[in-house]
């Protein structure tokens, strides 16, 4: 292998100083063309529902068209839409997010969910909400997306296994759907329940894991408004592997913590024991908050592998959602509430 | 001899040498048809750690195949073998440190200093490094002895390289610990006693088992 001198390498500053303009040509050429692309995405049933076009995205930092900007990124720039997170980091692909999955209901390596989930009957679906909740309902997906107005959000999701995606999802505030079912006062946290039902998802006949899925969130961070039920991605309906036909995202957590095809929710007293809470006590806590300074028991959280990207990043406290969610977190111990 | 290779091999040896080569085609292939999904490096991480482990526990299995079942050409291959488990865990070791972390030292300490399955599989590597340093005839005239107790440090690698696996996984440890207990297989059958007695069952065994190793006695232990 042939070493790169070091007199090649850009200095970080100039190479972060760089990326500043890209992203500020990306942001420029998003906010100008926005209003032209919206109507192009609303080709889908889903995102002809959107209303406010990614509202983190809209966040822009100063714009500018830079001069000592290279053709290529001017090129880029100009025929960027949303095509990147609200930090600059362009969107994984609608191949990648389609067939690398983690979704151990279909088998347990990355490419098993595409392709075993052909057949997954995603529709007609019903979700029920009930528990400590003054009004229960039991509610078609259909009219959960004409309910609530469908947003588009593009999250950063990263893995617990240190790789990393950001997707543009299509779905609404969880919190919606709670203020309308109205928690009593009892209700101090939400558990979530995936479909159960081996003859679609054969994984769950392996007994190695507590089948059902089962994941839980405190009530306050089920409020937060980063948390999404999503039932589509890239403007169309979410796909079996990524939870058809909806599935939680919340992405200042392990991936794990989003589940996908919820049947069930139900607001409890207790902090709910998700799937992987059982399966490994001391490696998967409730919270799962993701966090460089907190280690997973046997391996670092330091640094992530994007998906498409060549060299390794370092991982964000809280998945750089930092400053919409760590007040919920004031006064916890995070390295003892993993 | 680069990787045991000699000019006069039988037709067992020519036949674990190109064998041996298989893994590293198939792996090739697979990644130039984009066959190692989205995460190719990860892929190769994985897949290149458990070839090594696969060639470790084959090398491993020669010594028994003589002594147990009298299959004596596998000790023509043992050093072969293990010499592809050191190949093999090199390009593990490469593809982990130089392209999933490209070689950035920060990135490779921050991750190092609380990744106690990336220490036990660094000091499994070292140890092999060690041995396929010194598993040249040269080598072994030259420390005599202490060539034999040199190379019994095979063994405490092979279990590092199993808590290696068993800790890099996320929960399901089912595989890792089904090469731990093939990995103890392969030690208890060389504990003097069980050896004894699987060698006088053998020879109870006689004309069936001679058949099969087409009447091979096992060769004296040269380990």
């Amino acid at each position: 292998m042939k070493a790169i001198p070091s007199s090649e390498i850009t200095p970080e500053h100039l190479y972060r100083s760089r990326r500043r303009l890209l992203k500020g040509a990306v942001f420029a050429a998003a906010a100008a063309t926005l209003a032209a692309c919206a109507p192009g995405q609303s080709t889908t049933p889903l995102a002809a529902q959107n209303s406010s076009a990614t509202p983190i995205a809209a966040q822009n930092p100063t714009a500018g068209t830079t001069p000592g900007m290279t053709p290529a990124a001017t090129a880029a720039a100009t025929t960027a839409m949303a095509t990147t997170d609200e930090l600059g980091a362009p969107l994984t692909s609608y191949k990648a997010v389609t067939t690398y999955n983690n979704f151990y209901e279909f088998g347990q390596d990355k490419e098993s969910p595409a392709m075993v989930s052909k057949n997954f009957v995603s529709s007609p679906w019903q979700v029920t909400i009930g528990g400590l909740v003054k009004k229960p309902m039991t509610v078609d997906v259909d009219d959960l997306r004409k309910k609530y107005t469908q947003e588009d959000r593009i999250y950063r999701l990263r893995c617990v296994e240190a790789w990393s995606m950001v997707i543009p999802w299509v779905g609404f505030p969880l919190a919606k759907l709670l203020q309308e079912v109205e928690p009593t006062s009892d209700a101090k946290y939400v558990r979530f329940q995936s479909l159960m039902d081996p003859k679609q998802f054969p994984g769950q006949e392996d007994s190695y894991f507590q089948w059902p899925y089962v994941e839980g969130l405190r009530l306050d961070e089920a409020m937060n408004e980063l948390a999404i039920l999503a039932t589509g991605v890239y403007g169309k309906p979410l796909l079996p592997q990524n939870g058809a036909p909806v599935r939680l995202v919340v992405p200042w957590k392990y991936g794990f913590k989003s589940i996908k095809s919820i049947v069930k929710i139900d607001l409890v007293a207790e902090m709910p024991k998700s799937l992987w809470m059982a399966a490994g006590p001391n490696e998967y806590g409730f919270f799962a908050n993701v966090n460089p300074e907190v280690s997973h028991p046997r391996w670092s959280q330091a640094t992530e592998r994007r998906i498409e990207e060549g060299a390794r990043r370092a991982t964000l406290k809280f998945n750089g959602y930092d400053a919409k969610v760590s007040a919920l977190y004031q006064g916890l111990d995070l390295k003892k509430w993993y | 001899m680069v990787l045991g290779l000699q000019l006069r091999m039988t037709r067992f040896q020519w036949f674990i040498h190109l064998a041996s080569w298989g893994p590293l085609a198939v792996l090739v292939w697979d990644y130039f048809q984009k066959n190692l999904t989205v995460n190719p490096i990860q892929a190769v991480e994985q897949r290149s750690g458990l070839i090594a482990l696969s060639f470790l526990l084959f090398s491993l299995a020669c010594t028994p195949l003589n002594t147990v079942f009298g299959f004596r050409p596998a000790l023509q291959v043992r050093r072969a073998l293990g010499l592809y488990a050191f190949f093999y865990a090199t390009l593990h070791f490469l593809a982990f440190f130089a392209w999933d972390y490209g070689a950035n030292l920060n990135f490779i300490w921050l991750d190092i200093s609380d990744k106690r399955y990336i220490l036990v599989g660094a000091l499994a590597l070292l140890i092999l490094i060690v041995l396929a340093l010194t598993s040249t005839r040269w080598s072994m005239r030259k420390l005599g002895k202490r060539w034999k107790i040199l190379h019994q440090w095979v063994y405490p690698a092979a279990g590092l390289v199993v808590i290696h696996y068993v800790w890099s996984v996320k929960a399901d440890v089912r595989l890792p610990i089904a090469a731990g207990g093939m990995l103890a297989l392969l030690l208890l059958v060389r504990l003097p006693p069980l050896r004894r007695w699987l060698s006088q069952k053998r020879a109870a065994w006689g004309g069936r088992i001679r058949s099969i190793a087409s009447s091979n006695p096992p060769a004296p232990e040269i380990k």
